[in-house]
């Protein structure tokens, strides 16, 4: 390769690779931040990600094949990357008052914070099998020691290794996808392997194999049913503002990688493995949205609800071979990651800002009185609540709708029953919040500081501006996934 | 017509602007946000009546329409699309005209949390005033689904002891229905192309197995609004706990989206399961109108008694609407507005007792028409209204649904009217025992000696009503030519769906 062919196949991924250098040279500058003026390394991640995600803007709209079909850059990857780096920055802004409080203002948070999103967009844009396993770890590691950050304390520390543990195992699983289809389609690259398929010297026994261990190793990281055991534990273990960076970017990346996998290699195992997603939705939807209703602990019960948004999005996975729906779904999937991932880092603003500095002032007891200590917080959080319950006019009811499109268009009329259902049960816990936010008498005490402030302030605002206006960013989300 | 100078989005848009105001004033100030609350809904009940001024009775179509695209990504076709037209223009009335009343009737009832109780208020309006002229099925979802969000406020805040449950309850049971009636929503859009109503009534052509299904789709949401039996459970619970102006609202316009719901949608869309359907709903609203009776003789709550009066009086509704004949319908439609009037009143008069004697347990009261003349009166009034004393409102309303299911060869059978008849006479029943309960006989409890006398704001809230009572009693021809040519050719799409 020459250096030009070098230069053009870098610009694609421009982007991230600024991100990237920018990080490493963070791990160094941080060196000379003092440490009580770590604002200073948040503010230059910040800058970072500011960077990066202008250069994602301004990127000419067409798709880029880089390094020999390892990376596309297309529009479903920069809808995603967007999304990432927008996330890191409310995550960002979470985090830094939060760390102040709880004492762990430590410079490395945030290096790592950009590794794991670096991790993420390189996951959004793998269309070779081996790139998308090297992007789960990429993504994963940061994380792990993102969730141990709270060390000594035992629940951190219990939510790392629980996190580590399982997670190595489902990279495990895609290791061994990846490996099986190999064995198959005699290629790890998804173009390559609907090739192979297509002039019918593949076997296909082994590739839906392969495609089902994929879609175990992803499925964990999605924390989709049964394979969603670590979520709780782990949302509830890890420093909040992790969890709430978590909840939204790691599960979006986790779908990325699902949504481009199945829908440009594994067009041809839909036969067998669209059950098994139909299967797996269901589960999903069903045991999050119940067991949500026994937790008392708001942590784990925003986490239950992170497993059963997986349900609502797998959904949208069952007909990926359907032609003349699938296009539709992958834009209605990856619109609902956007709708719950603004959702989700407002509702995890509103838990970081009522939890006290021991960690204590997390249980939904705590939100007491909210509504007229901090009326405005807590009209916030009654906004992304009814967005999750999927109440107009919010960003989480137009998600569903489009979700439910598409399912009822792949004529999967009993699934999406399923998913109107759960939807109820879940309205009973989101309104439990409500309830005992505006109805019950207490008094929580409340640490918001501006970031904070503002990252919950925007994402009330555009739950429900966005959802008047939603026909751009669908459109955007429809420049769909390009072969 | 632009978005601001037509007067239908003006008036259902206008009380945003009041919230708006209000955001901005100071939580201490309560007179200041109890007028500015109040001059909103009294200037959008002033705008809906320039909606009522300009509005062509003989026109069958809709008027003052707003069409413009709004989501129009990836096939779907959704529409910002608002208009009015017989059937819906007296229940817009309805909403202008009730709310500054109930409003008024928080003067002093509610004194915790001014601002939020007014801001939620005025947030349902916009609600309930969407749902009556919305003409995109998604628009409609849209506004039907965000007035479950300020009601279970109002219910949940500022409502009695069990408020919470019966918010939780209200919310999860008007939701159960939505949902389905959404995935149904979807489906049409979908297979027909558009979500445009009018263009998917032209449009036609869902065979009659499948109008059988989105037929019970859309009724799971709108019967269990009305509410029908046996899925009426919430309603107690809502308007008991419930402060006054909200069981105003809810028993004066909320229900009546239910049963605007069915004429809207369900005779329209799905003429041929409409026909097919109509005896059982008879068979349903019948059920209703004996059940809410007598279940209502056995209550010794007032307000308890009130509202199940609300399952007996909408089984009447019911019944009328799917006689799916001109009459039937027309006194369907009246008979909405006139148990918005009545039960409004009635609930607004144990309101006003309930003020004073912080208990509304039938047998801690009796003789006050001693203590309380004027009060008696009104009272009096409402309660012959209510039960459809010829001459007042009700035996209008209730005369016309009778004449309707007499005859109506689609639910073909004269005995559910005649069961129904018998309904009126258990109104009287229980009607005249609350009165006789409450009004007459000795002062038995001392308490009740020095109850003071309904005060005049008390009679101004009153007065409207009243006047409207008489009104509709003695001359109901304007209501009822408001809507007749549209109830005309809605007829006339349902009868001719079923010839060959």
């Amino acid at each position: 390769m020459s250096l030009s062919d070098l230069w053009t196949n870098a610009q694609g991924i421009l982007p991230l690779i600024v991100l990237m250098a920018w990080a490493c040279a963070l791990l160094i500058i941080d060196l000379f931040i003092p440490n009580d003026r770590k604002g200073w390394t948040a503010a230059l991640a910040a800058a970072g990600l500011l960077v990066s995600l202008g250069l994602v803007v301004t990127q000419p709209a067409e798709t880029v094949r880089s390094f020999n079909g390892m990376m596309t850059v297309d529009g479903f990857a920069r809808f995603l990357h967007v999304l990432f780096l927008i996330s890191g920055l409310a995550g960002l802004a979470l985090a830094y008052n939060y760390l102040n409080r709880s004492g762990l203002q430590r410079g490395e948070y945030y290096t790592l914070f950009i590794f794991s999103i670096g991790g993420m967009m390189a996951m959004a844009m793998a269309s070779d099998l081996i790139m998308v396993f090297l992007s789960l770890e990429w993504l994963s590691i940061p994380l792990y020691v993102l969730a141990g950050f709270a060390r000594p304390k035992l629940d951190s520390e219990e939510s790392a290794l629980k996190y580590f543990l399982l997670g190595a195992y489902a990279g495990g699983f895609v290791l061994y996808g990846t490996a099986l289809t190999y064995g198959a389609a005699k290629s790890t690259q998804l173009a390559e392997i609907l090739a192979a398929v297509k002039g019918g010297d593949v076997n296909l026994g082994m590739l839906s194999f392969g495609a089902a261990m994929i879609l175990i190793g992803l499925g964990f990281k999605v924390s989709a049913v049964p394979f969603h055991m670590w979520t709780p534990d782990v949302y509830q273990g890890a420093p909040t503002s992790v969890t709430g960076f978590m909840a939204v970017t790691a599960k979006a990346a986790g779908f990325a990688a699902l949504l481009r996998i199945f829908v440009l290699a594994f067009p041809a195992v839909a036969p067998k493995i669209a059950v098994v997603l139909w299967v797996l939705a269901a589960l999903t939807m069903l045991l999050g949205n119940l067991v949500a209703i026994a937790q008392s602990n708001i942590k784990r019960m925003l986490a239950y609800s992170s497993i059963a948004h997986a349900g609502y999005i797998l959904m949208a996975l069952v007909p990926y071979a359907l032609k003349q729906v699938s296009a539709d779904s992958v834009a209605s999937a990856i619109f609902y990651l956007l709708a719950y991932g603004v959702t989700t880092l407002g509702a995890w603003g509103v838990v970081i800002a009522v939890e006290k500095t021991d960690g204590t002032g997390v249980n939904l007891q705590d939100y007491a009185g909210l509504g007229r200590k901090n009326p405005l917080l807590a009209a916030a959080m009654t906004i992304f609540m009814l967005s999750f319950a999927g109440v107009p006019p919010t960003l989480g009811f137009v998600g569903k709708l489009f979700l439910f499109r598409t399912v009822i268009e792949a004529g999967e009329i009993s699934l999406a029953i399923i998913g109107v259902l759960t939807s109820l049960i879940s309205a009973y816990y989101y309104l439990r919040v409500i309830v005992i936010m505006y109805m019950q008498p207490g008094e929580p005490e409340t640490n918001s500081d501006f970031w904070l402030n503002l990252v919950v302030g925007v994402s009330a605002v555009s739950v429900v501006l966005l959802s008047l206006f939603s026909s751009p960013i669908f459109q955007w989300a429809s420049t769909a996934l390009v072969q | 017509m632009n978005f601001l100078s037509n007067p239908l989005t003006l008036t259902t848009f206008f009380p945003l602007l009041g919230v708006l105001v209000l955001l901005f004033i100071k939580n201490e100030q309560k007179s200041l946000i109890r007028w500015v609350a109040l001059g909103t809904s009294l200037i959008t009940f002033a705008i809906s009546l320039v909606v009522l001024a300009q509005f062509n009775p003989a026109n069958p179509e809709l008027q003052f329409v707003t069409n413009l695209p709004w989501i129009q990504v990836a096939k779907w076709n959704i529409n910002f699309h608002m208009g009015v037209d017989g059937l819906s223009i007296l229940l817009v009335l309805l909403t202008t005209f009730l709310t500054p009343i109930a409003l008024l009737s928080t003067w002093s009832a509610i004194e915790d949390r001014v601002k939020d109780f007014m801001v939620f208020f005025l947030l349902l309006e916009v609600g309930m005033l969407g749902v009556f002229v919305a003409q995109d099925m998604f628009l409609f979802y849209v506004f039907w689904e965000f007035t479950l969000v300020p009601m279970y406020f109002l219910i949940g805040i500022w409502g009695g002891a069990r408020r919470m449950y019966a918010a939780v309850k209200f919310f999860l049971y008007t939701m159960a229905g939505s949902i389905l009636m959404l995935l149904a929503i979807l489906w049409l859009g979908i297979n027909q192309g558009t979500f445009s109503v009018p263009e998917l009534i032209t449009l036609g052509g869902i065979p009659a197995g499948t109008q059988f299904w989105l037929f019970l789709a859309f009724a799971a949401a709108f019967a269990i609004k009305v509410p029908m039996w046996p899925l009426h459970s919430w309603l107690p619970d809502a308007h008991v706990e419930a402060p006054t102006a909200g069981s105003v609202i809810l028993a004066g316009v909320l229900l009546k989206m239910g049963t605007y719901g069915f004429v809207r949608f369900n005779l329209p869309l799905f003429p041929l399961a409409a026909l097919q359907l109509a005896p059982f709903m008879a068979l349903l609203a019948t059920i209703g109108i004996v059940y809410g009776a007598m279940v209502s003789y056995a209550q010794k709550d007032v307000k308890k008694l009130v509202a199940y009066s609300s399952v007996s009086h909408l089984g009447f509704v019911m019944l009328g609407l799917f006689a799916l004949n001109p009459q039937g319908i027309q006194g369907g439609i009246l008979q909405m507005v006139n148990h918005g009037i009545s039960t409004g009143a009635l609930f607004l008069i144990v309101g006003m007792i309930y003020e004073r004697r912080h208990t509304r347990d039938i047998d801690a009261f009796g003789g006050l028409w001693k203590v309380m003349p004027i009060y008696g009166v009104f009272t009096l009034i409402v309660t012959f209204s209510s039960m459809g004393l010829p001459g007042l409102n009700g035996f209008i309303g209730e005369f016309t649904i009778l004449l309707g299911a007499f005859g109506s060869s689609a639910i073909g059978s004269p005995w559910y009217a005649g069961v129904s008849a018998a309904g009126v006479i258990m109104a009287a029943v229980y009607m005249l025992f609350m009165f006789q309960k409450l009004f007459l006989g000795p002062v038995t409890h001392d308490e009740n000696k020095e109850l003071k006398d309904i005060n005049w704001r008390e009679i101004i809230i009153l007065v409207p009503l009243l006047v409207l009572i008489f009104w509709i009693g003695l001359y109901p021809k304007p209501f009822l030519d408001l809507m007749a040519p549209t109830v005309e050719k809605l007829v006339t799409i349902v009868q001719t769906s079923a010839l060959p």
